[in-house]
Parts: structure tokens; C-alpha cells; sequence
């Protein structure tokens, strides 16, 4: 009878050992096989000229992408300058401050405003900032990414906060600090690679959207006037291009589609790199 | 041992000893009619204890007895914990300890944990952690603050070479030695510490001992201890807790060779707890 038992649970045991570690493989094969097909499809597009040529006009093979790379550049750090102070503080108050009922409120919010669809926070962005400016503009599409960002910027900061011992609080509120220096001069400092890490990995997730820039950033076949100029941005250009019949524009998008990835995955993997080599209290 | 029987007649002294607490104007921390709350718990009754400059005052009694709620009391670290509330009167230096600014009191009344709990910095920036919130920015006496700190936790000579290297790579002892070193920069008044020792090795345990009776000088010491030989090597007087009640508290000697009442003798002849 245990014999049974024990053989039964041993097949079992050995089919999701094999099943979890065949979906594994499939995992890494996927992410591959994308990268693998974009360079494929893109490499003879993938030169100096398309990192620091404007596109050329339709019809003229060749030029390159520099205004959407520079663009995509600008949204992004103004998303991260939006996003993650919001965030931040959010999360801080959450973690540090807040009481448990309200807590509870304001995390549910945050969870509901992560739930928003990109495309309706870009609608969004479209009726309170490009109709009342009358343009589309790069601080409009960095402000819908940023409003993206916020949520996980909160929660990220929350959770981070959480693993830090209460012991540490304790320690710096008994020489004196206030609860306030103790958060920011302790607490802080003792989650930054998380914090840091986790806030990157949060860019890495909004690098790509596509939906909320179509009618904020828009797009812009030469240089961005400036921020509040539409602009050109990677996601927008793949897409612009994907749709129009030019085959050597299909290959630039391809290109496109694997310069982006690439920058998601180093900013992935750099985040990764600083959660591992951070000190042990933000590691846990 | 005395017995039971020969105790008796020194329960005379409680009048006398409670005399000695209220006529007590050198003390350092007076308190009076002690009451503390967690929600409807009461985990502190009637308290009084007069604690005297430059000793060491020791607490024992077994686990869950309030030792650690009453330390935490004097420098306030109990107003971290939701839903707690305190009554009576805590006097430091005859002012008011719970009227004053929370930060002040915890300047000038310092602790040690039970586990040590360095701050993810260099050695150095522990030490000089209390300075600088407090506002101190000269280079030169946070360095001079942080050099005598650690000559007084005796731990400067093991690291004075390593200033900057983090506080985690150092071993248990020292790091609770870092700690005490860290409390002291702030030179405060009142020196707690809440079993400092216990995680420690005897060796480890005897080295904060020593430093412990070399600083009675610069500060007052509480501590509280579950080892009843530290409480009796280490402390002029010994207060011994029951159930949230200062059963007893008096001259060590007294308390370890002839204690006032029977709860007391039971408990350092080791017959509970
Ligand atoms: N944060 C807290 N909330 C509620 N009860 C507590 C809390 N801390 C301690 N207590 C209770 O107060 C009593 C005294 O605890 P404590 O002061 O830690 O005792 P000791 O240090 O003597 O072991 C215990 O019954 C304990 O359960
Ligand atoms: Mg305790």
C-alpha cells in the first residue's frame, strides 16, 4: 500500500519535473526566437545610418531612426521623472506613515489604476493635455507613461520598505531621529537596490507601450522641436512602419523592433545585476 | 541559602526602601505610580523606582514580565507601538520625560537592543549617525566623537584600520559593541540596554562587561538581563519583575544574598523561572 503511495507520487513527481522543465525551455525559447527573428529581419536595415539618420522621405530607400531613438530617449526620462518621485513618495507614505485602513484604500487604488488600459490613460492624456495645448508632444506622451509607472512605483517602494527590519527604525529613533530622518537616512538607503532596480524594471514595462503615445507623442518624421513639439519615438515607428507597403520600411521596423528589445533587456538585466549585488537587507 | 523563615524579618525593609525611592533627590530618573497599557493589557502596574546617576541598575525577572516594556518607557520607543498608553509620572533630572520633545528624550536617553541592529553603513557612519542627527557637521569632532566612542565600547583598537568597511562584516560581539559605541557618541545621560548579551558568547558577553563598568563614569546604566550572574556582577542595584509588578528592588547584594520577599529569593535560588 505505501509502496504504492511512494511509486505514485514518484511518476508524478517525475511528469511535473519534466512538464515545469520542458515549459521552461519553451520560456527561453520564445525570448530567443523573437530576438533571433528580429535580427533577422532587420540586420540589413541595422547600420550607422540608422542610429543617426532621419528617416527618409517615402518612396527614398535608406536613412535611419535617430529622431525616434533620441525621442523615445526623452519620453522615457520624463516618464521616470513623473512616475517614480510620484511613486516613491506614495509608496513611502504607504509603507511608513499611513494607517492600516487607509492603507488598505490607497493600495486598492493603486491596484485598480494599474488595471487602467494604457490605451485609456493615452485618451486620457489626449483630453487634458494635447486638446487644451493643441499639440501633440513629447512632455504629453511622457506624462501618460509616467502615469503608467506609478503604480508599480508604489507598490515597489511599499514592498522594499516592508523587508527592511523594524530593528533599523528603532535603532536611528533611538539617537534621536526623527521619523522622518529615520525613513530617508536609514530606511532608504537600506532598500536602494531594490528600490533602484525595481524602478528600472518598472521603465523596462512601459519602454514598449505603443497605444498611449499614438495620440500623445504622435510621431514626427524629422527632429522634435522640443518637449512640447511631437515627437518620434521607437514603439510609433514600428508600428507606423509595420503598416506601411515599403518592404525596406518593414525591415527598419523589424530593425527598430530589435533595438528596443535589446534596450529592454540590458535595462532588465542591469536591474537583475544590481538586485544581486545589493547589500543583504534589500536582498531578502 | 536563607531560608524562608530567616527572610521574613528583612520584609521590614520595604517601608525603608520605598522611603529611599521617594527621598532620592540625586536621582537620575525618577518614577512614580508607573501604569502602561497595550490596548486593554496592562503590562505595567504601580511602578515606582528611583534610578541613581552613574550605577548600574539591573532588571530581572522571567520572560514576559515587563522588563523590556519598562526600559522602553524611559526613552519613549514604546510611543512606536500603536494603541499603547502611559500613566503616571517619569522624571528625568526632576523634568518631565513625557512632556518633553520625543527626540531630546531619546538623546539623552540611549539604548541597546536586544539584537544588535547596525545600520547598512560603514563603521564610521554608525558612530557618527547620532551626531548628524542632531545636527553636528563638523568634520573634526564627529571625528573625534566617533574615535572616543569606540575606545569606550572597546572596540577602536579592533578597527580603527577598517573605519569604512561595513558594519555588516563585523561579528556579533563587535557589532553589538558598535552599537553601544554608536549610543555613546551622542553622550547621553541615561544608557539603556535590553539583554544586550544574550545572542553573545561568553567571551563576547564578558568583554561588554568590562567596557560597561569602565563607562559607568560617563553615563547611567539600566539594563536588563535574564542571567542572574551578570545582573549580579555588573549592577549596584537590582529591581526584580513579576508579572508586570517591581517586586523588589534594592542593593544587588541584598537582593542576591538576603531578598525582602519570597518571589524574589524564589526566583534568584532559581526555583522558577
Ligand atoms: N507590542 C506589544 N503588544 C502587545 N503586548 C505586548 C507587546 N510587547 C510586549 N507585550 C506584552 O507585554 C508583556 C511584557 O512584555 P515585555 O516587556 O517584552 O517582557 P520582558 O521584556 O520582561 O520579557 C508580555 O505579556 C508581552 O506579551
Ligand atoms: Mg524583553
Amino acid at each position: 500500500m505505501m509502496v504504492e503511495i511512494s511509486r505514485q507520487r514518484k511518476v508524478v513527481n517525475a511528469v511535473m519535473l519534466s512538464l515545469s522543465g520542458l515549459c521552461t525551455v519553451v520560456v527561453i525559447a520564445v525570448l530567443f526566437f523573437i530576438l533571433g527573428y528580429l535580427l533577422w529581419h532587420g540586420i540589413s536595415s541595422l547600420n550607422l545610418d540608422f542610429f543617426t539618420k532621419l528617416p527618409k522621405p517615402s518612396g527614398e530607400s535608406g536613412g535611419g531612426m535617430a529622431n525616434a531613438i533620441v525621442g523615445s530617449g526623452k519620453v522615457l526620462l520624463l516618464a521616470t521623472a513623473i512616475g517614480v518621485p510620484v511613486g516613491f513618495l506614495a509608496g513611502v507614505y504607504l509603507a511608513e506613515y499611513s494607517g492600516k485602513a487607509f492603507a488598505f484604500l490607497l493600495r486598492y487604488v493603486v491596484d485598480l489604476l494599474n488595471g487602467v488600459p494604457s490605451i485609456v490613460i493615452g485618451i486620457v492624456a489626449y483630453a487634458v493635455v494635447v486638446r487644451p495645448m493643441r499639440h501633440y508632444s513629447t512632455f504629453a506622451g511622457g506624462l501618460a507613461l509616467g502615469i503608467m509607472m506609478i503604480p508599480i512605483a508604489v507598490r515597489t517602494t511599499e514592498e522594499f520598505l516592508r523587508a527592511i527590519p523594524n530593528s533599523l527604525r528603532e535603532g536611528a529613533l533611538a539617537l534621536g531621529a526623527t521619523k522622518a530622518k529615520t525613513v530617508f537616512t536609514v530606511v532608504v538607503p537600506a532598500a536602494i537596490s531594490g528600490l533602484v532596480s525595481g524602478m528600472m524594471l518598472n521603465l523596462a514595462r512601459v519602454a514598449g507601450e505603443t497605444a498611449p503615445l499614438l495620440f500623445t507623442a504622435l510621431g514626427n518624421t524629422f527632429w522634435s522641436k522640443g518637449w512640447l513639439a511631437p515627437t518620434a519615438t521607437l514603439p510609433v515607428m514600428i508600428y507606423n512602419y509595420a503598416i506601411a507597403p515599403e518592404e525596406d520600411l518593414h525591415k527598419q521596423a523589424w530593425a527598430a523592433g530589435f533595438v528596443l528589445l535589446t534596450l529592454v533587456l540590458l535595462i532588465n538585466v542591469t536591474a537583475r545585476v544590481i538586485i544581486a549585488r545589493g547589500p543583504a537587507s534589500a536582498r531578502r | 541559602m536563607a531560608t524562608p523563615q530567616a527572610i521574613r524579618p528583612t520584609q521590614i525593609n520595604v517601608p525603608i526602601e520605598t522611603e529611599s525611592v521617594k527621598a532620592s533627590p540625586m536621582a537620575k530618573l525618577k518614577i512614580r505610580n508607573l501604569n502602561f497599557y497595550y490596548g486593554s493589557f496592562q503590562a505595567l502596574h504601580d511602578i515606582d523606582m528611583a534610578i541613581q546617576p552613574n550605577k548600574i541598575t539591573a532588571f530581572i525577572g522571567p520572560s514576559g514580565c515587563g522588563k523590556s516594556t519598562f526600559l522602553r518607557t524611559m526613552n519613549r520607543m514604546n510611543e512606536t507601538v500603536r494603541n499603547t498608553k502611559v500613566e503616571g509620572e517619569l522624571l528625568l533630572d526632576d523634568e518631565n520625560l513625557l512632556t518633553m520633545d520625543v527626540t531630546n528624550v531619546r538623546r539623552r536617553v540611549g539604548m541597546v537592543f536586544q539584537k544588535s541592529n547596525p545600520f547598512p553603513k560603514s563603521i564610521f557612519d554608525n558612530v557618527a549617525y547620532g551626531l548628524h542627527v542632531n545636527g553636528i557637521r563638523k568634520k573634526s569632532v564627529i571625528e573625534d566623537a566617533v574615535q572616543r566612542s569606540l575606545e569606550h565600547a572597546a572596540l577602536w583598537t579592533e578597527v580603527k584600520d577598517t573605519l569604512n568597511r561595513p558594519a555588516s562584516a563585523l561579528s556579533g560581539g563587535q557589532q553589538q559593541r558598535l552599537c553601544i559605541a554608536r549610543a555613546l557618541a551622542v553622550e547621553p545621560e541615561v544608557l539603556l540596554l535590553d539583554e544586550p548579551c544574550s545572542a553573545l558568547d561568553p567571551i563576547a558577553t564578558l568583554k561588554i562587561e568590562e567596557l560597561l563598568f569602565q563607562i559607568k563614569n560617563l553615563t547611567t546604566i539600566v539594563i536588563v538581563t535574564h542571567n542572574m550572574q551578570q545582573a549580579a556582577r555588573l549592577a549596584d542595584s537590582t529591581g526584580f519583575f513579576l508579572l508586570g509588578k517591581l517586586i523588589e528592588f534594592n542593593d544587588t547584594r541584598k537582593i542576591f544574598q538576603n531578598p525582602g520577599k519570597k518571589e524574589t529569593e524564589d526566583y534568584v535560588t532559581g526555583r522558577f523561572g
